[in-house]
């Protein structure tokens, strides 16, 4: 019992990074599963979406500020993926990689240049941020929302993958690209709203996530970023549950490994994860065989 | 029956595909300086049965003997085990696995029914690589220039040279090999797989996209190269004109299993075969 | 017309080429030329050289055998901390591991060395740690292939960004503070005091790699990349020559990070971000994927860009326009939009797969609008005109020792010590950057 009171704390946080990683994971697997393409500049999007939230609050309400961030990094999102993904999209893979690449270069100093540089503090929430206890351990009130949020949103996503037209269009596309194309799904309006899907839960996890913390800088969106793919990796890249479970796992586990005093190794074991993973199951958890034709 | 040299051997050779049975229980012999057909209708199986003896996939149940030696071997395994659909399956007991590189140095080289060419080298370059697996001197020795290395080099490019004046590329030795007519590509595919001292040459489809008189010339080649470089050839081939033209033996596929073989003629006149064309998807 | 110069010629060129550059960062850097822009030149140039090493590796990986790695920075730190551990002066152990005890090594290789050697014991003693960071990183990078080889293209490209971010936190980790400070800076370590150095080894790795991918091995390298089943099909052991040119790749990285150490004079493994990786990947395509002679012109530009031309970007004023928004961080901006101009418009980068060669260098210096076509009329025409000129001026020399002769005392100023040279690009902006 005492164990658990003295873990608790961690587990809980964990849960909660978790569902912040799972919400950016989402756009990850979904781009991918689509273009194949791993979006850099994803974790730049969620970052951009704190760093306007920052500013918005100053001057519009709570509810309208958090609208319109969900509105920017559509936006943005899907200019990025206008301007600088589809005139790549038959270029070799390598192409569209440094272009990605280029975006999040390109994000991170644009807001290098706005910040001045400067870590900017994420507005509070009093809403997020108040004091819950459960049992013995107290926490804030958006560890508490975190999973629940998350889990919701997800399954009105699967949903809609399961049951809408536009979501049959996307597992077709993301099944064969070519094919689809020929059989008259519209390809670019699959990507739009993939990209729509993806930046609105991630800026979606921005609020919560940067809620956990009191800073914001043109680099928090990085390390979250990358290890969001990890998690879509580890759930098999291409699956939205997958991706959710592997955030989930990773959320957990690097808290934990915060709690064990190894602090300067939660970010490094995301990665010691995803080469297990890799060499165990390439595929990841759920992911599906392609076998080359040769 | 046939006395000459067993080269190549595949026993009940199995690849399933989740559910899909691509190649299904083949058994083949190819004789040494023989010329193999192997031919059946779209999607029957007959590159997956390269892919099988080059390493690239590995078998779900059989054996592959190269010279005498068996050095692909699979049985069902783990999730295979209750989905397996062929025959033979308590038959093998090793798990025996090969990669490409290693199956080439064995003595099998082999051309690809899309052509695969390096595109960014000449056609020069193109069958120098073919050379490299042969090379001795180390990656240090070949930085800097030993004289080993020199020597290797000088010797490579004569022999590639010689390779292109064979089959008549050498005037385009210099030209980018995507630049290349597509019968020429043809050509530099065999050079390439020339290159790497086989015995055991296996043609995807060498005369696809060609028009009869392309093919002819085609045909008169690969049995040039079979007596230049003392070869057995195992082809795919969909010109009828060809298989029957300069095969000794032929093997007919449908739907991953073996329908027949035999000789050109007995092929001609087999009704499983004639079914197999008429009323199939071709 | 083409022209092609024979080899002959083309090695004289070269030769000339390379000395007159050493000459020059000689005289820069031993303050033979005045002014700012030459000690700028000079931080550009080293800067350069070493960045032009990193990104002739990775392009050795990505370029050449097709591997997205994305691991260089890790590789880099990696060199740079290996060479700085060894050759800290024992005097200054207790300053820099101030937290530590004064760290567990407790001697430096290049004070040991020139105790026995003198002088040659010196610059040994910074030889050999450089050629151990480059051989250490270089064992570690073969561990890591095992793994990470197996993956494809955008797998291995995370995992070894992931590697990367291990090694990060590896060296900031406060249990092996003895060793690498922790997530103190480590300084004091011997330098070198030329800018010759970098420039130097730099150059001979660089070779080195061009050498590499001109042999045997460097076929098969771009067999790889061109099409792995055929390279495989062609007797090609994947997973030695990929490891290899990993394995290789990233000694050279370990070597410039070395370098980057001595010319930062002080080491810490917070800058070596995935961004810094990001950068080496974007002085690659610059410069084109697949040219080695690309990354050398990309880093250089990069950095001049970086350091000197864009600079006033930063504070304001810029070739003459100032503006509000020109503010700190503003020269990245513009510098992230034209390296994505780049990327989306002109994905060949500054050289393509092509190497620079003297043949291609003199057609195009001639193709150049305004150029002299015929130029070996033109330079026979020239040499006459110079013949003449000459004659005119030994004509006029004569006339004014006369005239001297004449009027002793007279100091006039009609003949100009210098005959007034062409102003050509260049200079006019280094004067501008002098003032």
């Amino acid at each position: 019992m005492n164990l658990f009171n003295t873990w608790l704390p961690y587990i809980l946080a964990g849960i909660a990074v978790g569902g912040q990683y799972a919400l950016i994971a989402i756009g990850y697997t979904m781009v991918y599963g689509i273009l194949r393409l791993i979006n850099f500049a994803h974790g730049d999007i969620f970052m951009w979406s704190g760093l306007i939230m920052v500013y918005l609050i100053t001057v519009l309400p709570l509810w309208l500020s958090v609208i319109v961030v969900v509105v920017f990094a559509i936006l943005l999102g899907t200019t990025i993926e206008r301007v600088a993904y589809r005139p790549l999209r038959s270029a070799p893979r390598m192409s569209i990689m440094i272009s990605a690449i280029g975006v999040s270069y390109l994000l991170q100093n644009f807001a290098l240049y706005i910040t001045g540089g400067l870590t900017k503090t994420y507005p509070a929430i009093r809403f997020l941020q108040k004091t819950v206890a459960i049992g013995s351990a107290t926490t804030k009130m958006v560890t508490i929302i975190t999973p629940f949020l998350t889990i919701l949103l997800v399954f009105l996503l699967v949903m809609l993958i399961k049951h809408t037209k536009i979501g049959m269009a996307m597992r077709a596309v993301s099944r064969d690209f070519e094919t689809s194309s020929l059989m008259g799904i519209d390809i670019n309006r699959v990507i739009t709203v993939t990209f729509v899907i993806g930046c609105a839960l991630a800026a979606i996890g921005s609020v919560l996530y940067f809620s956990n913390y009191t800073g914001i800088n043109p680099m928090s969106g990085a390390m979250p970023g990358l290890k969001a793919f990890v998690a879509a990796v580890f759930g098999g890249i291409g699956s939205v549950p997958g991706a959710v479970l592997g955030a989930f796992v990773i959320g957990i586990a690097e808290n934990i490994i915060k709690g064990t005093g190894w602090t300067t190794f939660s970010d490094a074991f995301t990665f010691v994860l995803l080469i297990i993973i890799l060499m165990i199951k390439p595929t990841g958890l759920f992911g599906e065989k392609d076998i080359d034709k040769v | 029956m046939d006395n000459r040299q067993v080269v190549l051997k595949l026993s009940d050779l199995t690849m399933q595909f989740g559910g899909v049975v691509a190649v299904d229980n083949l058994n083949l012999v190819l004789h040494k300086n023989e010329i193999l057909g192997l031919i059946g209708p779209n999607g029957a199986g007959k590159t997956t049965a390269f892919n099988c003896i080059t390493g690239v996939y590995e078998p779900t149940n059989g054996s592959i003997e190269i010279n005498g030696e068996i050095v692909i071997e699979n049985y069902p395994k783990g999730k295979m085990k209750e989905e397996y659909k062929g025959l033979n399956a308590g038959k093998y007991t090793k798990s025996l696995v090969m990669l490409p590189d290693k199956i080439t140095k064995l003595g099998v080289a082999r051309t690809f029914q899309n052509i695969r060419l390096f595109k960014g080298m000449t056609v020069l370059e193109n069958v120098l690589v073919a050379m490299h697996m042969n090379q001795e001197e180390s990656v240090f020795g070949a930085t800097f220039r030993s004289r080993k290395a020199r020597r290797e080099e000088k010797a490579m490019r004569a022999e590639a040279l010689e390779l292109l004046e064979k089959v008549g590329l050498y005037e385009n030795r210099d030209d980018l090999s995507t630049s290349l007519p597509y019968g020429k590509q043809r050509h530099l595919e065999i050079a390439r797989a020339l290159a790497t001292h086989p015995t055991i040459l296996l043609l995807d489809e060498p005369a696809a996209g060609m028009n009869p008189q392309e093919s002819d010339e085609l045909m008169k080649f690969i049995g040039e190269i079979r007596d230049k470089f003392d070869l057995s050839i195992l082809m795919i081939e969909h010109h009828m004109q060809v298989i029957m033209g300069i095969c000794e033996h032929i093997y007919v596929l449908n739907y991953g299993g073996q329908i027949a073989d035999g000789t050109p003629a007995e092929i001609q006149s087999n009704p499983a075969v004639i079914e197999a064309y008429l009323g199939g998807d071709e | 017309m083409e022209i092609k110069l024979k080899n002959k010629t083309k090695a004289a060129l070269s030769t000339i080429a390379i000395a007159l550059f050493l000459i020059l960062i000689y005289a820069a850097d031993n303050g033979m030329f005045s002014g700012s822009s030459w000690r700028m030149f000079i931080t550009v140039i080293e800067k350069g050289a070493i960045f032009a090493l990193v990104a002739a590796s990775m392009n050795l990986l990505n370029g050449f055998t097709g591997l997205f790695s994305l691991g260089q920075a890790g590789f880099m730190l990696m060199g740079a901390y290996s060479y700085a551990i060894f050759t800290i002066p024992a005097a200054s152990h207790d300053t820099v591991y101030q937290y530590f005890d004064g760290g567990i090594i407790k001697w430096s290789i290049v004070e040991i060395l020139e105790n026995k050697m003198g002088i040659a014991g010196h610059y040994l003693g910074i030889f050999l740690p450089m050629i151990f960071a480059g051989l250490l990183v270089a064992g570690v990078a073969y561990l890591i292939a095992i793994p990470v080889l197996r993956l494809k293209s955008d797998y291995l490209a995370i995992a070894t960004l992931g590697f990367a971010e291990i090694l990060r936190a590896f060296f900031q980790w406060n249990t092996l503070g003895p060793v690498t400070n922790g997530s103190n800076v480590l300084r004091k370590y011997t330098t070198y005091e030329s800018a010759i150095f970098p420039v130097i080894i730099a150059g001979i790795c660089i070779a080195i790699i061009f050498l590499l991918i001109n042999s045997t091995y460097g076929r098969a390298f771009k067999a790889i990349r061109d099409d792995e089943i055929a390279a495989e099909a062609m007797g090609i052991n994947l997973f030695k020559h990929k490891s290899m040119s990993f394995v290789i790749s990233s000694f050279f990285a370990g070597i410039s990070g070395a370098l980057l150490a001595m010319f930062q004079t002080t080491i810490s493994a917070t800058p070596f971000t995935t961004q810094m990786t990001y950068e080496i990947l974007l002085i690659v395509v610059i410069g084109g994927i697949g040219s080695i002679s690309g990354s050398v012109i990309g880093a250089f530009l990069f950095t001049a860009s970086a350091e000197w031309w864009l600079r006033g970007l930063d504070s304001g004023r810029w070739l003459g326009i100032s503006s509000g928004i020109m503010r700190p961080g503003f020269r990245k901006v513009v510098f992230a939009i034209l390296i994505m101009m780049i990327v989306l418009f002109y994905a060949r980068g500054i050289m393509g797969d092509k190497e620079f060669s003297w043949d291609r260098f003199v057609n195009w210096w001639r193709s150049r609008p305004g150029a002299i076509k015929a130029w070996p009329d033109k330079l026979k025409a020239n040499s006459e005109a110079r013949k003449k000129a000459r004659t005119a001026k030994a004509v006029a020399k004569a006339k004014a020792k006369e005239d001297k002769a004449d009027s002793e005392k007279k100091k006039s100023s009609g003949i100009p010590l210098f005959t007034p040279l062409p102003m050509s690009d260049e200079v006019i902006i280094f004067d501008k950057e002098g003032n």
